[in-house]
């Protein structure tokens, strides 16, 4: 790597030679340097322009529907009669989430809890790679395969004897079970955001010092114990972090859940049932962008919808970055260490 | 110069009529593939202070790790031998290893309290596993093993407070009264005073004074000076093996290996 | 002090509950065993269904030829998909690579300092954020200004999802280059800029590429960013602007498709994005991980030796 850098080798008349080195000139140090700061800022400049454009690409639907866009239930898309609430979207996105993380926290916990405490040596990294692939699965093919394949599964084995067990009176289990509907959308939700969750919390876990863990042992505990004395609380916060971190990302998973959900418009959005068709801001965006003519309130609408989404997530993603932030920082920082 | 240990047979003067609290045999131990203990045998006498001296990685932290079985809690660790306690097999398949880690505390080379937990909970909490709810049992458990470690006057006040809120000597004294409050039979101390400045670890060193009446104590330090004070018998190891071992006066002012003179000598280290 | 005969009396009050305990710990073991398992399950149904049912589909002119009509007896192929999917990724690597590694240079050279922190941590929230909100947002930059769908546009947005990856991945690749090679660098009076152009670069290059790979697998499979930027199509590239095609894309239309032989495709599509997807990730952890393995188990020893 260092030939790059000779320039010439002068024979000198002793019979010796001199290397010339490219040093480069202290004017290309400066370019250079705002280059690379020039870059990144790039990211706050594309944090700002997404902010901005969201605005002035929606500023339409604001100003027609004012806070009615947040807290609004209609959305009628006929020309003239046209309106839009995005409150039923809201609370498919939450409901969605909420139901997917209800799911897959505990699951995540528990691998992560195998892979860093309890998992043989050799399993670890296969196990901990296998985890990843389930992240580099493409969202789209997760799509497919609930809709083409799981989908059944879940009508046939979950929704139908649930629903014929409690009926329509039960509010949760109320409607027929199609397949695509809010359980059908959150748990292969829940599959998809497993590998965040498990692999952050994994890693926090692993951040734990073993002392903490001999302290744990020397006093007679068991695997679990030591788990739950020296591991759990010396990483709580962390574990916060990865969990809001999943929620980030389930909220704002689009395809898998688009082809998943259902996909009704308006107040029967608003979700009641598990076996109700529902729809999230994502989910939305999705279906709705190709039908939507330029320069009407309707594409302003989803803009909208869109800015929304962009306020919840980096609201979900700040909170998560700055607990995990602050782990790392104290593990760096312990008195322990 | 001294590559290699030159093996001394090792007597021991101690009468065999004595009955010895805690008996290793023949163990070795490695991890990684490495072997840190080869084939050490020593017997640790009751109510007694047993140092082990050596230079660094001379394995005698691993060594102590084995007498708890925490050893096997290390990545990729191998361990062959037999730790008898009271005559009965630590090692033996048919106990637990957390049943005899209750009887054996230890105290590590640093400073480790719980840190989320206060200090009235630091102690506690190994009884708590161990069933106690009690709360007068506890109480009486925390505040005699506190003063035993000669830490109550300074936080008797203060319980609730988080341990980590304490200097590094206290802590160090926090971790002993949670390994006392277990009751132990037999104390483990991995350089206990190693981070600790000479205040703190004189402290210490009175402590295990006291400690002593009661248990037995096995120390490891690579203060020799630190030896002397404390310790009625010393193990002195080198490159994995146990070159001598005997009483402290006999190690330090009669050595009979050359290279445990040079080590007691400071020429080494 | 607590006396022998007090001690007797604390150990009367332990119970002896090692054997609860020990049955609860297997219990706490199984559970998380199976925790494990079913995460895994998941994983191998859609590989298994995926190749099972894509695997038919494949021929070469399922892979070269233009979609069919809808609902037509000739279901054609996804050639424009597959084109164009390679060329967004070429051209958003040309876009957000660049960019990306000089921001990770920034990051780790110069960016000890507040400024610095607050672009690692924008960067670490754009990394997990929802790529539709970036496809709404390049739609209302790029193709309401325009006027057009384009591969520009799509390629655009996916360089904005790629670049955090790139930056982050840059940024902790330098920082495990030792400070005595930039040292060395300098000692021979060597400019800052060449010395992390050259020295520190080469030695990164794993890391960086590692990276690259990874970021290139996650736009493979984006699909919500293009639904905005680049529309669909079911013709190959004709021209600079204009709808074009990709494989997530076409995956997702022919998904909703009432045909047989439209899911036959669906399938089909979903074993190529796959396979490339997967083929990335394995192939970089494989040979990162053995790397990574390699420095380590060199570091150990070098630390036994002292």
């Amino acid at each position: 790597m260092v030939d790059s850098l000779i320039s010439g080798i002068i024979p000198l008349k002793n019979g010796m030679m001199a290397i010339k080195m490219k040093k480069g000139s202290s004017h290309m140090d400066k370019i250079f340097k705002y280059v690379a700061i020039g870059a990144g800022t790039y990211i706050i400049a594309l944090v700002v322009m997404i902010v901005v454009n969201l605005s002035t690409g929606s500023a339409q639907v604001w100003q027609q529907e004012g806070i009615g866009f947040l807290t609004g239930s209609d959305w009628n898309s006929v020309e003239g009669r046209e309106s839009y609430g995005a409150f039923p979207y809201i609370m498919g996105t939450l409901v969605n989430a909420g139901i997917a993380m209800m799911i897959s926290v505990p699951l995540s916990f528990g691998i992560a809890m195998f892979l860093s405490e309890l998992s043989p040596r050799l399993l670890r990294t296969p196990l901990a790679m296998v985890i990843e692939l389930l992240a580099a699965v493409p969202s789209v093919v997760y799509g497919l395969w609930g809709l083409l394949v799981f989908r059944t599964y879940i009508q046939d084995w979950i929704e139908t004897p649930l629903h014929n067990l409690f009926g329509d009176q039960s509010i949760i289990f109320a409607g027929t079970p199609f397949g695509l509907d809010i359980l059908t959308a959150s748990i292969v939700l829940a599959i998809m955001i497993v590998p965040t969750i498990a692999s952050i919390s994994r890693e926090i876990m692993l951040a734990v010092p073993n002392s903490q863990r001999e302290a744990a042992y020397m006093l007679g505990a068991t695997k679990w114990e030591a788990f739950r004395i020296a591991v759990l609380p010396y990483s709580k916060s962390g574990l916060i972090g990865a969990v809001i971190l999943g929620l980030g990302r389930a909220v704002g998973e689009t395809m898998a859940v688009t082809m998943l959900i259902g996909n009704t418009t308006g107040a029967a959005a608003i979700p009641t049932s598990l076996f109700q068709p529902s729809q999230t801001l994502a989910s939305i965006m999705a279906n709705e962008f190709a039908e939507a003519s330029q320069g009407g309130l309707h594409l302003a609408a989803l803009v909208g919808i869109g800015l929304i989404l962009f306020l919840i997530a980096f609201l979900i993603n700040v909170v998560a970055h700055l607990l995990v932030a602050r782990v790392v920082k104290s593990h760096e920082g312990a008195v322990l260490a | 110069m001294m590559e290699t240990a030159t093996k001394v047979p090792i007597k021991v003067n101690f009468t065999e009529d004595i009955k010895y609290k805690l008996v290793a045999e023949n163990i070795s131990a490695s991890y990684d593939g490495i072997v840190t203990v080869k084939n050490v045998s020593m017997k640790f006498r009751d109510r007694a202070v047993t140092a082990l001296i050596g230079p660094s990685g001379c394995g005698k932290t691993t060594f102590l790790r084995c007498l708890n079985r925490m050893h096997e809690l290390t990545k990729n660790a191998t361990l062959t031998g037999k730790v008898l306690l009271d005559g009965e097999d630590l090692y033996s398949n048919k106990v637990d290893p957390i049943i005899n880690r209750r009887k054996i505390g230890m105290v590590f080379q640093k400073p480790n309290p719980f840190p989320t937990m206060s200090i009235y909970d630091n102690v506690a909490c190994g009884l708590r596993l161990n069933g106690v709810k009690d709360k007068k049992i506890l109480d009486e458990v925390v505040e005699g093993c506190l003063k035993m470690a000669s830490l109550w006057n300074e936080v008797k006040g203060d319980l609730k407070k988080p341990g980590m809120s304490l200097s590094g000597g206290q802590q160090q004294r926090l971790c002993i009264a949670r390994a006392l409050a277990i009751q132990p039979e037999v104390l483990l101390m991995d350089e206990p005073a190693s981070a600790l400045d000479p205040i703190a670890t004189q402290k210490i060193e009175e402590m295990i004074q006291e400690l002593k009446k009661e248990y037995t104590i096995i120390i490891v330090t690579h203060n020799m000076q630190q030896a002397t004070r404390v310790s009625d018998y010393t193990g002195f190891m080198y490159l994995g093996d146990l070159v001598e071992f005997g009483e402290t006066k006999q190690i330090f002012e009669n050595p009979r290996n050359e290279i445990t003179a040079k080590y007691v000598q400071g020429q080494f280290g | 002090m607590i006396t022998p005969e007090q001690r007797a009396e604390f150990r009367k009050h332990f119970r002896y509950n090692v054997g609860r305990r020990l049955v609860l710990d297997k219990i706490v073991k199984g559970i998380v065993f199976a925790c494990v398992m079913i995460a895994i399950i998941p994983l191998i149904a859609i590989l298994v269904n995926v190749f099972s049912n894509g695997a038919g589909a494949l021929t070469w002119e399922f892979l070269t030829t233009v979609p069919g009509a809808v609902g037509s007896d000739d279901p054609g192929g996804i050639g424009p998909a597959i084109q164009g999917t390679i060329v967004i990724i070429g051209l958003s690597s040309l876009m957000g690579v660049p960019i990306g590694v000089m921001g990770g240079i920034f990051l780790s050279e110069y960016g000890n300092n507040r400024y610095g922190r607050t672009i690692r941590f924008l960067n670490d929230v754009m990394a997990e954020f929802p790529t539709i909100v970036i496809g709404v947002f390049v739609f209302v930059l790029v193709v309401l200004t325009i006027g057009d769908f384009s591969m520009w546009a799509g390629s655009f947005a996916l360089s904005i999802v790629m670049l955090p990856i790139v930056m982050r991945t840059t940024e902790e690749s330098l920082k495990l280059v030792p400070v005595t090679y930039r040292e060395a660098g300098y000692a021979l009076g060597i400019r800052r800029w060449r010395v992390i152009m050259t020295i520190v670069l080469s030695g990164a290059k794993n890391g960086l590429i590692t990276g690259i790979l990874l970021s290139v697998a996650r736009i493979a499979g984006e699909t919500a960013p293009l639904v905005f930027t680049i529309l669909g199509s079911s013709q190959f590239i004709s021209g600079l602007s204009g709808p074009i095609d990709a494989l997530p894309l076409r995956i997702w239309r022919l998904s909703s498709l009432p045909y047989d032989s439209a899911v036959t495709q669906g399938w089909g599509g979903a074993f190529i994005l796959i396979i490339m997807v997967l083929s990335i990730n394995i192939g970089v952890r494989y040979i990162f991980l053995r790397n990574k393995e390699k420095t380590f188990i060199k570091f150990r020893k070098q630390g036994r030796m002292s």
